[in-house]
């Protein structure tokens, strides 16, 4: 059971790491990260491109985990999808508010509780911004708030409306890369990734900011983002080359 | 999170409207203005704080900095952090001011948060943000683990039986250095309160931070015109360069006239349980040639009423030291 997931997973296409778009498919629905995938008749097999995300959401609700292999089942227990589903179905107020993100509006209700990085990775299914801290103490979450960097997990997404709010997944993608992208790729800014959608993002944001020319500067610049990996030299790498070209 | 009503206020009326309705401005309030959202959101993430109903001010006319007619500065109580720090006036005439903001927070944090919410900066201590532990401020009278627990990071000045946190704005350390006013708009109309006058000793009522009243909305800050001839300095020693508070730091606005100080003005930070304005330091500095002994004495004098605890008594010797590095910065000449 084990081997046939893992090769599932394997056969599909991996997308640039570089804090590029997530899984945007054209043939995932966008605003529904429970859709049920499509099955060939024959084969039973996926016919649409599987992620980690889709994968255990389609999982959990079809209960496959139950039968995961022994492996899995050594760890702590797996708890049953269908009661774990339960208190998230429980009807809570919610308020509309229009949010502009990447060029788009996007019209939502919205529990008032909900951080504005929550809204963009959960009700808008653009998990590019990261969750790294949620308390501000990190930088994953950086976003642009007309045009400025902020942590967006220290934000209510009622707070937005009329703003202009620009992700990861609107500053480029894997087809056409902002420089600042392919700055990073080019100097192998990054090791697990998690941090880099916000450093990219805040570099972009502190260049209009503007900052000294050298490497300290970059530094200082950009010391609100933090990499638990230590990719910090190619980091300040990829902004001095990427500074040249914006 | 606790679930609450969310409202957005486009007049001061409004927000103060709503703001009059809560039992209390202090802990425990049951409304709260939202601005930047930086300590708010944190706090109601931690369940400290859990208003029923949370009003967006970001909307109200007080972004403004402007220049007075008797040259003092007013800054409006929505004005970020970052465009605080950066507008030229600040920078020429109130250095300390945009030094410490700079050295504060992060470039993200600095473009959300607002003057008005950075005085009302909540204090960092991990008993305070942590509610399964024992803190007056939070409980009142469930005891203080702080005090043999850790309080590495704790204050030395102000201290109390009840409550040994600091406060840990740099922004305050500088405006108090600087003698800002600050006004208010309440139920009872609009007054105006020195810095000096604003923050509360915990005492034995350490739940209660500033002398706000509920429905009270700072509107803006004014600062002194610039004393003539003098210079100012923000310094901040920390564990690391950048992103963290202060262990201890000093505000320092200085005017020297023939090798004497002739003006002072002294402020710490990272050591007081409210930004610690030092009378004792600028009484020992006036008319003292500028010296390292001198500034010695003076640093002395400020931190002779210090607490310390086992775990922050290095803040005693460290706090002396910045004040005299400080001193020395803004009495030498570039």
């Amino acid at each position: 059971m084990a081997a046939h997931f893992t090769d599932l997973l394997d056969q599909q296409q991996e997308s640039p790491a570089a804090g590029a778009a997530p899984d945007t498919s054209p043939d995932v629905t966008p605003k529904n990260s429970d859709a049920q995938p499509q099955r060939e008749e024959s084969s039973g097999l996926l016919s649409h491109r599987v992620t980690r995300r889709s994968f255990l959401s389609q999982a959990g609700a079809a209960g496959v985990l139950a039968t995961a292999p022994p492996l899995l089942a050594a760890a702590e227990a797996v708890p049953d999808p269908a009661a774990a589903h339960h208190d998230e179905t429980a009807a809570r107020p919610t308020v509309p508010v229009t949010l502009n993100v990447n060029g788009e509006d996007h019209h939502l209700q919205l529990d008032a509780r909900t951080t504005l990085l929550d809204c963009l990775r959960e009700n808008l299914n653009m998990p590019g911004t990261k969750k790294g801290c949620d308390h501000g103490q990190c930088g994953a979450c950086t976003v642009h708030v007309n045009g400025r960097r902020v942590n967006s997990c220290l934000s209510f997404a009622m707070m937005h409306a009329g703003d202009k709010i620009t992700t990861i997944e609107g500053l480029g993608t894997p087809e056409k890369m902002h420089p600042m992208q392919a700055a990073f790729v080019e100097h192998d800014a990054y090791q697990c990734g998690y941090c880099t959608s916000g450093q990219i993002m805040s570099a972009v944001a502190a260049l209009k900011e503007g900052f000294g020319p050298t490497d300290d500067d970059v530094k200082h610049a950009v010391y609100g983002n933090i990499c638990r990996c230590g990719a910090y030299t190619n980091i300040v790498a990829a902004v001095q080359q990427a500074r040249k070209q914006i | 999170m606790n679930e609450f009503t969310f409202e957005r206020a486009t007049l001061p009326q409004q927000a103060i409207a709503a703001g009059a309705k809560s039992p209390t401005a202090q802990l425990g309030a049951t409304v709260r203005y939202i601005a930047g959202g930086t300590n708010l959101v944190d706090l109601m993430k931690l369940n400290v704080e859990r208003p029923q109903q949370v009003v967006d001010i970001n909307g109200l006319p007080l972004d403004k900095i402007e220049k007075l007619p008797g040259g003092g500065l007013r800054i409006g109580a929505l004005v970020r952090n970052s465009d605080l720090a950066r507008d030229p006036i600040v920078v020429r005439d109130y250095a300390v001011l945009s030094q410490a903001l700079l050295s504060g927070a992060s470039p993200q944090l600095r473009n959300m948060a607002t003057t008005g919410g950075n005085l009302l900066q909540r204090t960092r201590c991990v008993y305070f943000r942590d509610t399964a532990h024992a803190c007056n401020k939070r409980n009142p009278g469930s005891g203080c683990d702080a005090m043999d627990g850790y309080h590495r990071t704790l204050a030395i000045l102000g201290t109390s039986d009840s409550c040994i946190a600091t406060n840990p704005s740099d922004m305050n350390v500088a405006l108090t250095a600087l003698e800002a006013t600050i006004q208010v708009q309440g139920v009872g109309g609009e007054r105006t309160i020195p810095i000096a006058e604003f923050f509360l000793l915990p005492g034995s009522t350490p739940q209660r931070e500033t002398v706000l009243q509920p429905g009270d909305l700072i509107t803006r800050v004014t600062l002194p015109a610039p004393a003539p001839g003098s210079r100012s300095v923000y310094l901040k020693l920390r564990d690391r360069e950048a992103y963290e508070f202060a262990l201890a730091s000093a505000a320092v606005v200085a005017t020297v006239k023939g090798g004497t100080v002739s003006r002072v003005r002294v402020a710490l930070g990272g050591v007081g349980t409210r930004p610690w304005r030092s009378t004792e330091a600028e009484a020992a500095l006036a008319g003292k040639p500028v010296s390292s002994a001198s500034f010695r004495a003076a640093a002395e004098a400020a931190l002779r009423d210090a607490s310390p605890r086992t775990g922050n008594a290095f803040k005693v010797e460290l706090s002396k030291r910045c004040l005299v590095r400080a001193l020395t910065l803004a009495t030498t000449q570039a």
